[in-house]
């Protein structure tokens, strides 16, 4: 970590509001409780991972198994044939797949990273500052986020093509980072934290955007990345058909759902890409999650 | 007087300009994020309610209307009060509950040791992030005896032959209910696991010593006043999420569905936006259901305010 004016002090800072304490003994708990709890959890867990047992399961089954009558959510052979099929599409393809992942990472990649900091740098200011006019941005984005979006897209549709962005990447990335649940989830976090955390920092000569980004953000970890995770799953499932026209800018979603439509031969394959278009957003999720309940932990042993 | 009412403005002018000033940091740290927005999301929106005063068929320029597609909605469309119906139904019952299954959810798994809570986290944010995971209910409300609900009520007796859960209007609603609770673990359930872990923990241990016994307690006391910011963040979402159910409905029931019996406002928006291509028309829907959020909001808002007192 960089040394700044800012970073001297905070460990005094920290040691004070204790943010993210690890919780090694939790008060107030009762064995029945805890039984109980567990319970509940293995009951109610069982209906909610339904989803993903049909998906990995559908992946594995061989065609005659895919069409079975009645359907059988468990595989009884399983077979990675779907896979291979998958692959050998893929191939084929006219455009290279390479070429829809790394427009993928693009688009997925900078709409993840361009709304997480737009909205935290926007949303600081909102939590923390008084200033004209505060009341009624906040209040526009909450309820922006109330409209019906069916009906903003012709619009939406008509100011992309006025900036002359339509076909670019542009068109997916920029209003991706405009969101307005972002911009609240942070800003509620933000409130949070309590002022004279901001105050020292300030004392010790550092700038609002030091005070943004030395204090403020590690302190909204868990925020920031569930957002993360929030906004991936939305770019991860943008197909992109509205905007994109030319083959070589579709993102992978586009391809893998084209493929999945090809009918009844296709079966399996779509199969294997159900699985894949779950299992990427999920991978990512984990990554996050674990890092969002660690984060206590972690920042507690520093102090 | 004159004078003096122009030094007043002169002076509010001036101090006007002088919190610009002050708060310039401010401003430049908005400016990204809130010129995208006007771009993208506060004109299209604006566009949107003066396309609801006009006759918009996608293919010819808007036609001013006046206030003919708010009456029409009203006083001739019937089916547009029946899924107006619906949906409040849908409102009333999903978002109270689903909200309290966030809250719970969020909370037990907090419970838990950190090893497990990852886990546990995502297998209940599962059927949120598996696409179109609700698909696995239509293997569920099959109408034939293959169907599991109907395999298993016949097997127990309950019932002696199959329902026709998604084609028979007495059903439609009460099924769909059920599963959007199911898929309600959602954008409100991860925010509230990730609020409670920056409660501060030391708001515990001086409430252990101030007398708090058990865990309900803590819950009460001091968990949900510290979480209140997150709570306000859930319930918006909340609202946005049970007001604008319609991919359930129009893929386990059809749109339109029997009788219109699965028809809420969103179906009745994307029947007239991506159907019949009556765009100011979808846009009048759309208005009066933003109006409708917009109320409700206010009114969470304020039963939010007594949390923990």
């Amino acid at each position: 970590m960089a040394k700044t004016a800012v970073k001297e002090k905070p460990v005094k800072v920290r040691k004070k509001y204790r943010f993210f304490k690890p919780r090694e003994k939790k008060l107030n708990r009762s064995v029945a409780g805890n039984g109980l709890l567990f319970f509940i959890m293995a009951i109610c867990g069982f209906f909610m991972a339904l989803p993903l047992v049909m998906i990995i399961n559908n992946c594995l089954k061989p065609l005659d198994e895919i069409y079975q009558y009645p359907p059988r959510i468990l595989v009884r052979n399983p077979t990675l044939e779907n896979f291979t099929d998958l692959f050998t599409i893929m191939n084929d393809s006219w455009v290279p797949f390479s070429r829809y992942i790394l427009n993928t990472i693009i688009i997925t990649g900078l709409g993840t990273v361009g709304h997480v900091i737009l909205a935290s740098l926007a949303a600081y200011p909102l939590a923390k500052h008084e200033f004209p006019g505060k009341k009624l941005l906040f209040n526009m984005v909450v309820l922006s986020m109330m409209f019906s979006w069916t009906v903003t897209q012709i619009p939406n549709y008509m100011i992309i093509s006025w900036l002359g962005i339509n076909n670019t990447y542009l068109a997916l990335i920029l209003p991706a980072c405009a969101y307005g649940m972002g911009l609240y989830l942070m800003k509620q976090f933000m409130e949070q934290l309590p002022t004279s955390l901001m105050e020292s920092a300030r004392l010790d000569g550092a700038s609002e955007y030091q005070v943004f980004w030395k204090i403020v953000m590690p302190n909204v970890k868990p925020a920031w990345l569930t957002l993360a995770i929030f906004q991936f799953q939305q770019m991860w499932g943008n197909t992109g058909s509205m905007f994109l026209r030319d083959e070589q800018l579709k993102p992978l979603q586009f391809a893998l759902q084209q493929i999945s439509a090809g009918g009844t031969a296709r079966a399996g394959a779509a199969a294997a890409v159900t699985f894949i278009i779950a299992a990427v957003p999920i991978i990512f999720f984990l990554a996050c999650q674990s890092n969002v309940l660690e984060t206590m932990t972690t920042s507690g042993m520093k102090d | 007087m004159a004078s003096t009412e122009a030094l007043t403005v002169a002076k509010k002018q001036s101090k006007l300009s002088y919190q610009i000033k002050k708060n310039k940091a401010c401003y430049i740290m908005l400016a990204p994020y809130f010129i995208l927005f006007f771009l993208f999301t506060v004109l299209p929106v604006l566009a949107s309610i003066a396309l609801s005063f006009t006759y918009f068929n996608m293919l010819e320029f808007p036609t001013f209307n006046g206030w003919n597609n708010y009456i029409k909605l009203f006083l001739e469309d019937d089916i547009f009060l029946v899924s107006l119906k619906n949906t409040l139904i849908f409102a009333v019952v999903t978002g109270p509950i689903s909200y309290l299954l966030c809250l719970l959810f969020a909370w037990i798994i907090n419970e838990f040791s950190s090893k497990l809570r990852t886990l546990l986290t995502l297998i209940f944010y599962a059927p949120s992030i598996c696409g179109n995971a609700y698909m696995v209910w239509s293997l569920i409300l099959s109408s034939d005896r293959y169907g599991y609900l109907n395999g298993i009520l016949i097997k127990l007796g309950i019932i002696n032959e199959q329902k026709l859960w998604m084609q028979d209007a007495k059903y439609i609603l009460p099924c769909l209910i059920v599963v959007q609770l199911w898929l309600s673990l959602g954008t409100g359930f991860l925010s509230f696991i990730a609020g409670l872990q920056t409660v501060d923990k030391s708001l515990y241990e001086a409430a252990a010593l101030d007398g708090v016994k058990n865990r309900w307690q803590e819950l009460w006391y001091v968990t949900l006043p510290a979480m209140k910011p997150q709570l306000m963040f859930g319930a918006v979402m909340q609202i946005t999420q049970s007001f604008a159910v319609a991919d359930i409905s129009i893929q386990l029931a059809g749109n339109p569905s029997v009788n219109y019996a699965g028809a809420t406002v969103v179906t009745h928006l994307l029947d007239y936006g991506s159907t019949r291509f009556d765009m100011g028309y979808a846009s009048a829907i759309a208005t009066v259901l933003f109006l409708l959020m917009v109320g409700t909001n206010k009114l969470v808002q304020k039963l939010l305010g007594r949390v923990g007192e």
